[in-house]
């Protein structure tokens, strides 16, 4: 039995291994060459270039302005989706009362639980598309219109620099609250329903019965929710390019280092530059990785 | 749904994580994997086709080796290429085959070929993914036009095919001073307006600042917005205007000062004197949404007469042919006089050859991608071209007597218009960081209360920035 047991391992283990190897590993290895040579994509060759990409990098006042909207991205976005998601999946499941000894959600709230996934169904580009036509600067957006009819604005949501970052983050939560919303619906439905009697009959309300039951017995999928929104934060490129003025802008004020390492290879045809940038970007994701496993590292209280 | 999930506190959250964290590594070698094909790059020339040169023959093609052209699908169509000029090459070379496909993404299809040596023969390297020319000559990539330029014209008989263009096609095309691009549509740019709606309200197109000015406050007044251009993804259409009021103020040297990215170039003070003058249009006469607005949606609104003055190319009528309501007449003017002591007449325009075609010099047969352009250059083939785009081409007169639209007329009597004095500037295609720059800045003047000195400093810090960079190539004119 034993001796036929690795052929068997190995027969299902190399197609997916060498596709990785293909697509992922190989790619890998040639953004980390690519990074030290200069290319323009458009013949063979490619000089040498040691470390200057990485210099420039250094020096490079856009790419430190993609790093810090990553910052603001990761700070905020799950933050803030994170707290509307426990809010609604809290309503959702316990915030009803009780009826009949039993303890349920909202009046609709399995209407509510489905509505709030569809945005979660639609591709980034169509939300993007859509949220243009909401933010429009004129009478014909949905926001300035509403606005202009009690004599506000035009407010310039994309096209404010102030503005611009925030309201594609707000666009990025409006699409994720629903999945966390199933996240943590799912994670309430497996809280033992006599924690809550009990907390019932001592007395609680429904907001200390949050933070001292809910939360406390959830914070496993939220800190999954934490790193699932983290990496996002190191993403938003199609979002970015298909919702902000003149592509990350304005003025740049919206550019993540997807949209740079897309523009530095394709637009300026600088492969070498744009690979730099992927190498940074690798990094940048690897360290979150790193921080978010070693700082969850803590003991969960077993049920 | 989700009603009873048991399973997902159970799922180890360590493998979990690291799990996730691996699915965000994955959007990291993007870079890399557009790269796929490099590697032991062998700099060899396939065998190339050539055949004797003979009087119908100039540039010595092999008259049975096939030729492959590769045509942008965009707002020019494909027809001019499949009813015009593959007829006429064909006519020619009976015995050739013409591969002929189509792409809207240039630089998708192509990039590998050319990065695997297996390059079409002629490209219309063209739209919002075309592949950076300065790239694929410093590459060695296109072939040199020389010959192509020095050859008799296919139909206009005494004549080479240099001197059947109109001044400057040539020079739009050369990089360092050898021709490497054939830059074939006639693009003129000016101020689009109604000519209907400006004859019925008795308003007069402006030819000085004070009657732009004077002219913009009716309209205001109106309640017309004066001028209009889309800060959200068309900012060029601006700095060309303001561009081209610098080089009327000061002479069209101050744009090649700039392209030759010379010291200070751009703190000239033509181009403050310009920006200055633009900066107060922006801040009396425009309409803060348009900062937040595409191309598409300013030009409707200017259709629906909601704007009276839109700068753009003498594309635009064709653009707009299907929102354009029947009583819309388009007519363009050139920009205005800023002083009175311009050194350049009103007259005086942005013209450029745009749309650019090349033969790969390392294809199968380069010699006859240059001949398909021969017959591109041809009277005949220049003529039904501008019959199935409604563009102009740069082979002088072959729109004589066509009549097209009343903006394609417009159009073209503000080149007869203009005569000598259309400019053109080549630092956007040449160094594309100036440009994002360029019109980050411009929004700024035009928008958001920027001032002429900090546009200015703007644009020569990145042009000292560009000409600092060893990694950029850079160009002279």
């Amino acid at each position: 039995m034993r001796r036929g047991k690795y052929p068997f391992v190995i027969g299902f283990l190399i197609a997916p291994v060498t596709l990785y190897v293909v697509f992922v590993i190989y790619p890998y290895i040639q953004t980390f060459y690519l990074a030290t040579r200069n290319w323009r994509g458009v013949s063979a060759q490619s000089t040498p270039a040691g470390m200057d990409n990485f210099v420039r990098l250094f020096h490079d006042e856009v790419f430190w302005k993609a790093v810090k909207h990553h910052g603001i991205l990761l700070l905020v976005m799950p933050l803030v989706t994170i707290v509307i998601a426990l809010f609604f999946a809290f309503l959702l499941n316990v915030g009803g009362g009780t009826r009949g000894g039993e303890l349920r959600g909202i009046w609709g709230s399995k209407v509510y639980r489905v509505v709030f996934f569809f945005p979660q169904i639609l591709a980034v580009v169509i939300i993007g598309v859509i949220f243009g036509r909401v933010f429009s600067p004129d009478d014909s957006g949905l926001l300035n219109g509403v606005l202009g009819a009690v004599g506000v604005g035009p407010v310039l949501f994309l096209a404010d620099p102030n503005l611009a970052l925030y309201s594609i983050i707000g666009v990025l939560v409006w699409q994720a609250v629903g999945f966390y919303v199933v996240l943590f619906s799912a994670g309430m439905a497996s809280i033992p329903k006599d924690i809550y009697e009990a907390a019932l009959l001592d007395g609680a309300s429904a907001t200390s019965m949050f933070f001292k039951v809910t939360l406390p017995l959830l914070w496993d999928t939220v800190q999954v929710a934490w790193v699932y929104l983290g990496i996002a934060a190191f993403d938003a490129f199609a979002i970015v390019q298909v919702m902000s003025v003149d592509q990350g802008g304005p003025d740049k004020a919206t550019t993540v280092l997807g949209l740079e390492i897309y523009r530095n290879a394709i637009t300026y045809s600088q492969f070498g530059y744009a690979s730099a940038m992927g190498v940074a970007l690798f990094f940048l994701t690897i360290t979150f990785a790193a921080l978010t496993l070693r700082v969850t590292r803590r003991e969960t209280i077993e049920l | 749904m989700s009603e009873s999930p048991e399973h997902v506190p159970s799922l180890d959250r360590r493998s979990l994580l690291g799990r996730a964290a691996a699915a965000g590594l994955l959007a990291v070698p993007a870079a890399g994997l557009l790269s796929a094909c490099l590697g032991s790059g062998e700099d060899d020339k396939p065998d190339q086709a050539t055949g004797e040169k003979s009087a119908t023959n100039p540039l010595g093609v092999k008259e049975d080796a096939p030729l492959e052209v590769v045509i942008f699908n965009g707002g020019l169509g494909t027809k001019y290429a499949t009813d015009v000029h593959i007829p006429s090459y064909k006519k020619l070379f009976p015995k050739a085959e013409v591969k002929y496909s189509q792409t809207e993404e240039i630089s998708t299809v192509l990039q590998p070929r050319f990065t695997s040596n297996n390059p079409p023969d002629m490209v219309n390297n063209s739209g919002s993914k075309l592949m950076d020319m300065g790239a694929l000559v410093q590459a060695g990539q296109a072939a040199d036009l020389t010959d192509l330029f020095d050859a008799p014209s296919l139909d206009i008989s005494g004549q080479k095919v240099k001197d059947t263009l109109l001044p400057g096609t040539i020079e739009q095309g050369s990089y360092d001073g050898k021709p490497y691009a054939l830059n074939y549509a006639y693009t003129v740019f000016g101020m689009w307006y109604d000519s209907a709606a400006f004859q019925k309200n008795g308003w007069t197109v402006p030819k000085t600042w004070a009657e732009f000015t004077a002219l913009a406050d009716k309209l205001k007044a109106a309640g017309i917005t004066p001028y209009a251009y889309a800060g959200a993804n068309a900012a060029y259409y601006q700095y060309l205007v303001i561009l081209t009021s610098a080089a009327k103020i000061g002479g069209a040297d101050i744009l090649k000062n700039i392209d030759n990215l010379e010291d200070g170039a751009w703190k000239n003070d033509a181009v403050k004197k310009a920006a200055t003058a633009w900066a107060e249009i922006g801040a009396k006469y425009m309409n803060k949404a348009h900062l937040g607005q595409k191309h598409t949606e300013v030009q409707l609104q200017h259709n629906q007469g909601k704007i009276a003055f839109y700068p753009s190319g003498s594309w635009l009528e064709n653009e707009q042919a299907k929102d354009t309501p029947p009583t819309f007449k388009y007519a363009v003017a050139p920009i205005p006089s800023v002083t009175t002591s311009d050194k350049v007449p009103v007259t005086g325009i942005y013209a450029a050859a745009g749309e650019m075609y090349f033969a790969a010099s390392k294809g199968k047969n380069p010699q006859g991608g240059k001949e398909y352009l021969r017959h591109m250059l041809s009277k005949e083939g220049a003529k039904g071209f501008t019959q199935l785009t409604k563009v102009m081409t740069v082979v002088k007169g072959a729109a004589d007597g066509l009549e097209i639209s009343p903006g394609f007329a417009s159009g073209n009597d503000l080149a007869k218009a203009a005569g000598s004095d259309a400019f053109s500037y080549r630092w956007p295609d040449w160094y594309k960081k100036m440009d994002d720059e360029c019109r980050s800045a411009t929004n700024e003047l035009m928008f958001q209360g920027g001032t002429a000195d900090k546009f200015c400093d703007r644009m020569q810090k990145v042009a000292d920035d560009v000409k600092k960079d060893s990694s950029i190539q850079k160009f002279k004119r």
